[in-house]
C-alpha cells in the first residue's frame, strides 16, 4: 500500500480553502491585518504567505523574534520571505526578556528554557498584534498537535490557525508549490530554542514515517495493530499512539469542574464565529 | 398488487398543456451570517432581487440559510414556527409573489422541538415544509444532539409540477428520493450546507465528488431533475464548498456554480427532456414498489 500518496494533496484547491479561510475568519471579527512569528522555517513561511494572499501584504506584520542563541541562518530565510511577498516586518530580540528570568535559575534544562522562549514570543505577539491591530495567525501543524510537539500558550496559541490541519509533509507541499524557497522547504525542522536541537532529533522519527503512520491511524481510524500489519514497527506504533494519547491535553481547553446545571466546560456551547 | 400513486394518477398540473415547457430555476449560494436570522432576510431578499432580474421562476438556497449551520446552543434563538405569523416568514411569503423560493431555517413546532426545516413557498402560500429526517451525529457532526428527525418524504405539487425536497444527509440515503420519486417527483430540489473535506492530488474536494457522484447518481436513476444548492463561507474553521448542480434526468450535468464563492446559478429545464429520457429508459414504467412492499414487510415482520 502506498501510504506516502494519499497524503498528496492539491495545492491549488488547498491555498483557495486555507486563503479564503484566513481572510474570512479574520475580517468577520471587524479585523483586516493578521500579525505572526516569522522564524525561518517553512511552517511560518507558508503562514506568511498564505496571510498575504487573503488580506494582502500590506496588512501582515511578520515579526522575527530572535533569541542571542538562534542560527543566523534563521533571519536570512525570514529576510527571504519578508521580500518574496513584500509584508511588513520588524524584529525584536527576546533575548532581554528572558535572560534576567533564567539567570535565576541556572540549573535550569533546555526544555524549560526552550519553553520560557516559546511563551516569552507568544507575549510579544499578542502584544504586538494590539498595537498592529490584527490577529495573530498560527503556525502549528497536524503533525506537531498530533504528537504534543509544541508549547502550550506558548507557539500553540493563535487566533486562527490555517496549517493545524496539514501534516508536515503536506506544509512542504504546499511551500513548494505557493513559491517559498527550496532551501526553507528543505532544510531539517528546528524549534531552534538551543544550539543543534532538530524536531526528528528530539522525536526519535522522521516527518516523513511519521506523517504516514499518524495519517493511518487519525484520518482512516486505523488500530495500532492494523498500522503494524501495514508495516510499521512495533515499538514507533506504541511510541507514537502513546505520544497522541499524552498530549490530548494540550489540543483542549483547560477541565473544569462541573456543580452546576450548565459550565462554560461542558453545556455552554456556542460557535466561536457567533453571530458574524 | 399494490400500484404507487405515481404510477397510475396523473397528478395535477403535469400534463403537458397544463405547464410552461421549460423552468427557470435558480440556485442562490450565498454564506449566511451564524446565527443572524434578520441579516440573513435580508441577503435573501437581495438574492430574490436579483434573480428577478435574470427571469427565475423558482429560487432555491440552501440548507439553513436563514440562520447559518454551527448554531449549537442557539437553535432556539433563532428558531421560529413554519407559519405566517413568523415575521421572516411573512416577508418571503410577501417575496414569492414574483417567484417560487425555497429556502432553509430552524422550525420550531407547538410542543417546542427544533427541526432544521425548508419551506415551499409559491404566490403568498406556504406549500410545503419539509422536516429533515436523517440528522448526522458523528464525527464533526451532531445534530442530533440539537434537533428533532421529521418522519416523512412527501411529494408536492407546485405550479411547475410535482417536486420533492431533501436536506443534506437526507439524500445519503437512497430510500428517501426513491420515496419521493414514487410519490410522483419529477424534480428533486437537495439542499446542504455541506462542510468541504478530502485532500488529493483531485481538483475538487473529496466530499465535492462524493455529493456530484451521488446527484449523478439519483439523476440517472430516477430519470429526474435533480437540484442541488450548497451553500459557502466558513464557520468555526469549517469551509462549505458550494459547487451547486444542476442534472438532467439523462445524468447529465446542465450547470454547476463555482466552489467555495457566493453565486447565483441560473439555468433552464426543458420538460421535453423528461419525457425523452423515460421514452429511452422507462425505470419509473418497470420499477415495482409492490415487490419493496413484500419484502420489506417480510424483513421487517422477521425476528
Amino acid at each position: 500500500m502506498d501510504i506516502a500518496s494519499k497524503l498528496l494533496l492539491n495545492p491549488e484547491v488547498t491555498r483557495q480553502v486555507l486563503v479564503d479561510f484566513l481572510r474570512r475568519e479574520i475580517k468577520r471579527f471587524g479585523f483586516q491585518k493578521a500579525v505572526l512569528g516569522l522564524s525561518g522555517g517553512v511552517d511560518s513561511s507558508l503562514a506568511c504567505v498564505l496571510a498575504a494572499k487573503a488580506l494582502g501584504a500590506e496588512n501582515v506584520l511578520a515579526l522575527f523574534l530572535p533569541y542571542r542563541t538562534s542560527v543566523p541562518e534563521s533571519a536570512a530565510h525570514a529576510r527571504q520571505v519578508v521580500q518574496l511577498m513584500g509584508v511588513s516586518t520588524q524584529e525584536i530580540s527576546i533575548t532581554s526578556m528572558v535572560d534576567p528570568y533564567l539567570e535565576q535559575y541556572p540549573q535550569m534544562g533546555n526544555v524549560r528554557r526552550g519553553n520560557v522562549m516559546a511563551r516569552t514570543r507568544m507575549i510579544v505577539l499578542y502584544d504586538q498584534s494590539v498595537q498592529w491591530n490584527g490577529l495573530v495567525v498560527g503556525t502549528s501543524n497536524k503533525t506537531e498537535l498530533l504528537l504534543g510537539y509544541g508549547t502550550l500558550f506558548g507557539d500553540m496559541a493563535s487566533a486562527v490557525n490555517p496549517l493545524g490541519d496539514l501534516f508536515k509533509t503536506q506544509v512542504r507541499q504546499m511551500a513548494r508549490a505557493v513559491g517559498v524557497p527550496e532551501a526553507i522547504v528543505q532544510k531539517a525542522p528546528s524549534a531552534d530554542l538551543w544550539l543543534g536541537q532538530t524536531d526528528e532529533g528530539e522525536l526519535g522519527f522522521t516527518y516523513a514515517e511519521v506523517d504516514k503512520l499518524l495519517y493511518l491511524l487519525v484520518d482512516e481510524r486505523y488500530t495500532p495493530q492494523e498500522a503494524i500489519a501495514a508495516g510499521f514497527e512495533g515499538r514507533f506504533v506504541a511510541a507514537v499512539v502513546r505520544r497522541v494519547r499524552t498530549s490530548q491535553f494540550k489540543r483542549m481547553p483547560p477541565i473544569i469542574a462541573k456543580v452546576s446545571r450548565r459550565d462554560v466546560g461542558h453545556d455552554f456551547l456556542y460557535p466561536r464565529d457567533w453571530d458574524t | 398488487m399494490v400500484r404507487s400513486r405515481a404510477l397510475t394518477s396523473t397528478p395535477k398540473g403535469s400534463l403537458e398543456g397544463d405547464h410552461p415547457r421549460a423552468l427557470t430555476i435558480g440556485l442562490a449560494q450565498i454564506s449566511p451570517v451564524l446565527g443572524n436570522d434578520s441579516a440573513n432576510l435580508q441577503i435573501h431578499l437581495d438574492r430574490i432581487d436579483q434573480a428577478q432580474k435574470q427571469g427565475v421562476q423558482l429560487l432555491c438556497f440552501p440548507e439553513l440559510s436563514l440562520t447559518g449551520y454551527v448554531l449549537k446552543d442557539l437553535v432556539p434563538d433563532v428558531a421560529m414556527a413554519a407559519a405566517e405569523s413568523s415575521p421572516a416568514m411573512a416577508k418571503l411569503l410577501a417575496a414569492s409573489q414574483s417567484m417560487d423560493l425555497v429556502f432553509g431555517f430552524v422550525e420550531e413546532d407547538q410542543r417546542h422541538r427544533y427541526y432544521i426545516a425548508a419551506a415551499y413557498l409559491s404566490q403568498g402560500r406556504m406549500v410545503h415544509v419539509h422536516r429533515k429526517v436523517y440528522l448526522p451525529t458523528y464525527g464533526m457532526f451532531e445534530e442530533g444532539r440539537y434537533w428533532a428527525s421529521g418522519d416523512r418524504f412527501r411529494a408536492f405539487d407546485t405550479p411547475f409540477g410535482r417536486l420533492g425536497i431533501l436536506i443534506c444527509e437526507d439524500f445519503w440515503h437512497i430510500s428517501s428520493p426513491y420515496t419521493l420519486w414514487l410519490d410522483g417527483a419529477d424534480v428533486l430540489l437537495l439542499m446542504s450546507a455541506s462542510p468541504g473535506r478530502g485532500l488529493s492530488p483531485d481538483a475538487a474536494l473529496g466530499s465535492s465528488r462524493s455529493v456530484e457522484l451521488i446527484n449523478q447518481i439519483y439523476a440517472t436513476f430516477l430519470t429526474n431533475f435533480v437540484l442541488h444548492c450548497n451553500r459557502v463561507g466558513f464557520e468555526d474553521g469549517l469551509n462549505f464548498w458550494g459547487g451547486s448542480t444542476v442534472f438532467g434526468p439523462d445524468g447529465k450535468l446542465i450547470a454547476q456554480a463555482p466552489y467555495f464563492d457566493e453565486a447565483l446559478l441560473v439555468a433552464t429545464l426543458d420538460w421535453g427532456a423528461l419525457r425523452r429520457v423515460r421514452i429511452q429508459l422507462p425505470l419509473l414504467r418497470d420499477e415495482r414498489p409492490g415487490l419493496l412492499h413484500q419484502e420489506l414487510r417480510r424483513l421487517l415482520n422477521e425476528p
